[in-house]
C-alpha cells in the first residue's frame, strides 16, 4: 500500500531558534503532526543575550521527505536557521551516556576494564555499583551499553545527539 | 518615549486601531470583558456579534478574502477559543490572514483547571500559522504588531493571541506604534532569484504544449497578482486552469480560461494538464483534489512551481524549476524577461496544441438537461449566475455538491469574489463568511450558495445578519440528501445510504421569517427566475430555499485515486470504470 520506502536516509539537522515558550513544543508537534520521524532530539540555550536555543534533531527519511522536514522547521516563525548538518560537509556529532552497571566480582571487573577501553570515566560508585560516563558517537555508545548488558546494567540516561559543523563557520 | 499609561485592554485596541482595523468578530466572555470595555469607551472599531465564536472566524475569513486585508477575531476563554478551532483551521488550510484574540484566565491561575481555562495556545498550535501567550505586559504592544505582519507576510495564515486577565487589566506606559516593531526572525522571501526567472523563460519558450495552473497564491497576491497573470497569460496565448481557491484570478470568459482542474474540473483543464509538455504552476500546491493518482499525474511535463511557501515545493510532485517568490512580483520578473529576451512561443505548436484543447472542450463536460418542472440543481445554480453576473456580486458557499456547481457553472471575472472552503471543507463556512463579505462591501449582493444541511451547521447566524441588517441572500439548494456524501455512497458503497438523508429539515421560509428575514420557496422550473430576481431586487436578507431533484450527481468526476484521464463524464461512464481499492481509502 505505502509508497516504496527504499532509499531512507539519516540526517543531522541543527535548529536555531527564538528561546521562547512553546518552542520545543512547536517542533517536535511539527514532527508528529506530519509524521515525521525523531530519533534523537535535544535542545538547550546556546546564546543568553540573543536569547538562542540550538535544537539538534536527528531524523530519518526518503531524501524528499527529509527536504520536507527541513522547509517545515524553516518556516516556523520563531525559527532563524536550519542547517543540515549531514549534507552540508563534514560535521561533528557526539553524544553523552550515564550508564550504571551494578555487580560484584569478575564481572564488576570485567565492566571496569572495557569502560577503560571505551574510555568512560567513573562518575560515581560503591562496592557494588559503577556509573560511567562516557561520550562519543551513538552507535559507539550502544556498543559501550550492549557490552554492559550481561554485566549488570541497571540504568542508562542519554542526552542524545548534540552536532556542530568542521571548520571555521558558524550556523 | 514612554507613551501614555493605559491598561492591557486598551492597549489592544490602540494596537488594533494603529494597523487600521474598522471591525472585529466576536463573542463576549468573562476573560475578555475588559476589551468588551474598552470596545465601549471607543468610536474607531466596530463590534459585530456573531452567534456562536467558529461564526466569528469564518465571517472574518469572508472579509479577509474579499477585501485582502485582515480579519481580526475577539473571542473569550475555554469555550470561546475552543469554538474558534475549526476556523482557524480553515484559515490555515486556505491562507486566509486572520488575527484572532483570545481570552485568558490570569497567569497566576493558568495550569489550575481554572474556570473557562483552556491551554488555548496548545490546542492551537498546530492550527495557527503562529500564536503567542501574553505573559508580561511588556510584551504585548510588539506581539500585536508582530502579529499582524505574520499573519499577512510570505504566505498569509490565522494567528493567535491569548490574553490572560491581569494582562488585559494591568497599566503601562509601554506601548509603541507598529513602526517600531521588527519581528526577529520571520522574514518571508517575496522576489525569486533571477537566473530562475531567466530559466524559467527559457522553458517557456521552448514549450510545444504549455499551460499556467494557477491557484489561491494568485489572489492572495494582491490584486496585481491576477492582473499580472492575465496579462502574461494573453501575451502567451496559452491556456490557462485555476484551482478551486484559484477561480477569479484569471478571466473565467476569456477564451484561453480551460475552468477549473482537478476532481470535479473540466474535461478540457484535466486533460490539458495530464498531456501538456510544460506545467507553470503559479501559487497553487498540488493538492490531492487536483492531482489525483500521483504517479500519472501529468507524466510526461516539465514543471515551474512558483510559490511563497517553501514546504510547498516537492511536496506532493517534484517539479523541475522551483521558485520561491510572491506571485505578482515573480510574475512581473518573469514578463519582463520575456519582453526583453524577446521571446515568442512557436506558432505551429500552440495552433495544433489549441486544436486539440477545442476538441476536448468540445465535448461540453458540463452539460445537462434541463426539462419540465423539476429543477436540476445545476439549472438553479446557473440561472443565479446568469441573473447575477452583470453585478457587483460576491459568492460563498457551503461544502458539498452545490459548492462544486457554483465552481463550475459560475464564472468568475476577477479576484476576491469567491469565498470557498477549499482545504479543509467545512461545513457551515458559506452563511458566516457572507456575513464578513457584506459587512466589508456594504452595498454589494452577497450570496451563499447553500446544501440544506451545510446551512443548518452555522444557522444561528442568521440572528446576527437580522441584527445588522446585512442584506444577505442564502440560497439553498435543496436536495434533501446531504448529497456529496449521498454520491460517494452510491459510486463507491454499493449505493448504501447509510445516514445521509437530511430529515426533519426546518420550513426554511418560516425560520427566514421568524429573524424577520424575507423566506422563498420555489418548487418550479418555470418560476425559478422570476423568484431569483425577486430575491435580487430585496434590500433585505433572504432564505431562499429552492427544491431541486435529489438524486444528481457532480460531474466530470475523477474518482479518488484515478488518474486524470480516467474521469467520469456522467452517470453512463460510471459502469465501466469501476474504482480501485487503493482509491477506496482515500478521502
Ligand atoms: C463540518 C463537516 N462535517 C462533515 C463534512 C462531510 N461532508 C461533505 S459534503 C457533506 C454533505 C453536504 O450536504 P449539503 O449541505 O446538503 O450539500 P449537497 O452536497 O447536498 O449540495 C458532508 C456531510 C464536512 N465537509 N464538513
Ligand atoms: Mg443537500
Amino acid at each position: 500500500m505505502s509508497p516504496k520506502e527504499t532509499n531512507i536516509e539519516k540526517r543531522t539537522i541543527a535548529v536555531l531558534v527564538d528561546n521562547e515558550p512553546g518552542v520545543l513544543a512547536r517542533v517536535i508537534g511539527l514532527f508528529s503532526g506530519r509524521g515525521y520521524n525523531i530519533e534523537s532530539l535535544t535542545v538547550s540555550e546556546v546564546d543568553q543575550l540573543k536569547n538562542f536555543s540550538r535544537i539538534t534533531v536527528v531524523t530519518s527519511g526518503t531524501p524528499q521527505i527529509l527536504e520536507q522536514i527541513k522547509a517545515q522547521l524553516e518556516r516556523l516563525v520563531p525559527v532563524h536557521r536550519i542547517s543540515d548538518l549531514t549534507n552540508e560537509g563534514p560535521a561533528v556529532d557526539r553524544e553523552l551516556a550515564l550508564v550504571k552497571v551494578a555487580g560484584a566480582g569478575e564481572k564488576r571487573v570485567e565492566s571496569l576494564r572495557i569502560a577503560d577501553i571505551f574510555r568512560a570515566r567513573v562518575v560515581d560508585s560503591s562496592h557494588d555499583h559503577f556509573v560511567f560516563e562516557m561520550t562519543g558517537k551513538s552507535d559507539k555508545l550502544d556498543v559501550f551499553i550492549d557490552l554492559m548488558q550481561p554485566l549488570g546494567l541497571v540504568d542508562v540516561s542519554r542526552t542524545g545527539v548534540v552536532a556542530i559543523s568542521r571548520g571555521p563557520k558558524g550556523l | 518615549m514612554a507613551s501614555e499609561q493605559m491598561n492591557g485592554a486598551e492597549m489592544v485596541i490602540k494596537s488594533l486601531v494603529d494597523q487600521g482595523v474598522e471591525v472585529i468578530f466576536g463573542y463576549p466572555g468573562g476573560a475578555v470583558l475588559p476589551i468588551y470595555d474598552a470596545l465601549f469607551q471607543q468610536n474607531n472599531i466596530e463590534h459585530i456579534l456573531v452567534r456562536q465564536e467558529g461564526g466569528a472566524v469564518h465571517a472574518a475569513e469572508g472579509y479577509a478574502r474579499s477585501t485582502g486585508k485582515i480579519g481580526v477575531v475577539l473571542v473569550t476563554s475555554g469555550p470561546g477559543a475552543t469554538n474558534a478551532v475549526t476556523g482557524l483551521t480553515d484559515a490555515l488550510m486556505d491562507s486566509i490572514p486572520i488575527v484572532c484574540l483570545t481570552g485568558q484566565v490570569p497567569t497566576h491561575l493558568i495550569g489550575n483547571d481554572a474556570f473557562q481555562e483552556a491551554d488555548t495556545t496548545g490546542i492551537t498550535r498546530p492550527c495557527t500559522k503562529h500564536n503567542y501567550l501574553v505573559k508580561d505586559i511588556g510584551d504585548l504592544p510588539r506581539i500585536m504588531h508582530e502579529a499582524f505582519y505574520v499573519a499577512q507576510t510570505g504566505r498569509p495564515g490565522p494567528v493567535v493571541i491569548d490574553l490572560p486577565k491581569d494582562i488585559l487589566q494591568g497599566k503601562s506606559d509601554c506601548y509603541i506604534p507598529p513602526e517600531e516593531v521588527k519581528h526577529r526572525s520571520y522574514r518571508p522571501q517575496v522576489d525569486a532569484e533571477p537566473s530562475k526567472i531567466e530559466q524559467a523563460v527559457k522553458l517557456i519558450a521552448a514549450a510545444k504544449r504549455p499551460i499556467f495552473y494557477a491557484g489561491g497564491g494568485v489572489i492572495n497576491a494582491g490584486d496585481r497578482g491576477s492582473e499580472l497573470l492575465t496579462r502574461f497569460v494573453r501575451k502567451l496565448g496559452a491556456p490557462c486552469t485555476n484551482t478551486l481557491m484559484g477561480l477569479g484570478s484569471y478571466p473565467a470568459s476569456d477564451p484561453q480560461f480551460v475552468g477549473m482542474l482537478g476532481m470535479h474540473g473540466t474535461y478540457e483543464a484535466n486533460l490539458a494538464m495530464y498531456n501538456c509538455d510544460l506545467m507553470i504552476n503559479i501559487g497553487a500546491r498540488f493538492d490531492d483534489r487536483v492531482t489525483g493518482r500521483l504517479d500519472e499525474f501529468s507524466p510526461n511535463s516539465t514543471k515551474i512551481h512558483v510559490d511563497i511557501d517553501p514546504s510547498s515545493i516537492n511536496k506532493n510532485v517534484m517539479v523541475d524549476l522551483p521558485i520561491i517568490g510572491d506571485a505578482a512580483r515573480v510574475l512581473e520578473a518573469m514578463m519582463t524577461a520575456w519582453d526583453e529576451g524577446g521571446y515568442q512561443l512557436d506558432q505551429k505548436a500552440l495552433k495544433a496544441w489549441w486544436s486539440q484543447i477545442e476538441e476536448w472542450r468540445a465535448k461540453d463536460c458540463l452539460a445537462y438537461t434541463q426539462k419540465g418542472k423539476l429543477i436540476k440543481p445545476q439549472y438553479a445554480i446557473q440561472r443565479l449566475y446568469e441573473l447575477t453576473k452583470d453585478r457587483d456580486t460576491y459568492i460563498t458557499t457551503e461544502v458539498g455538491q452545490h459548492q462544486m456547481w457554483a465552481a463550475q457553472y459560475f464564472k468568475f471575472e476577477e479576484p476576491k469574489r469567491w469565498m470557498t472552503s477549499g482545504g479543509l471543507g467545512t461545513m457551515g463556512y458559506g452563511l458566516p463568511a457572507a456575513m464578513g463579505v457584506q459587512r466589508a462591501h456594504r452595498d454589494s449582493l452577497v450570496i451563499d450558495v447553500a446544501g440544506e444541511a451545510s446551512i443548518l451547521m452555522n444557522i444561528q447566524e442568521l440572528s446576527c445578519i437580522a441584527q445588522y441588517n446585512l442584506p444577505v441572500k442564502v440560497f439553498i439548494v435543496n436536495n434533501q440528501w446531504m448529497g456529496m456524501v449521498r454520491q460517494w455512497q452510491e459510486l463507491l458503497h454499493g449505493a448504501r445510504y447509510s445516514e445521509s438523508y437530511s430529515s426533519s429539515l426546518p420550513d426554511f421560509v418560516k425560520l427566514a421569517e421568524s429573524f424577520g428575514m424575507v423566506g422563498m420557496r420555489c418548487e418550479d422550473a418555470a418560476d425559478l427566475d422570476g423568484m431569483i430576481q425577486e430575491m435580487i431586487d430585496t434590500p433585505r436578507p433572504v432564505v431562499f430555499d429552492c427544491a431541486v431533484t435529489q438524486d444528481e450527481n457532480v460531474f466530470p468526476m475523477i474518482p479518488s485515486g484515478a488518474a486524470h484521464y480516467e474521469m467520469l463524464l456522467g452517470p453512463e461512464d460510471k459502469a465501466q470504470k469501476p474504482i480501485s481499492e487503493e482509491g477506496m481509502v482515500l478521502v
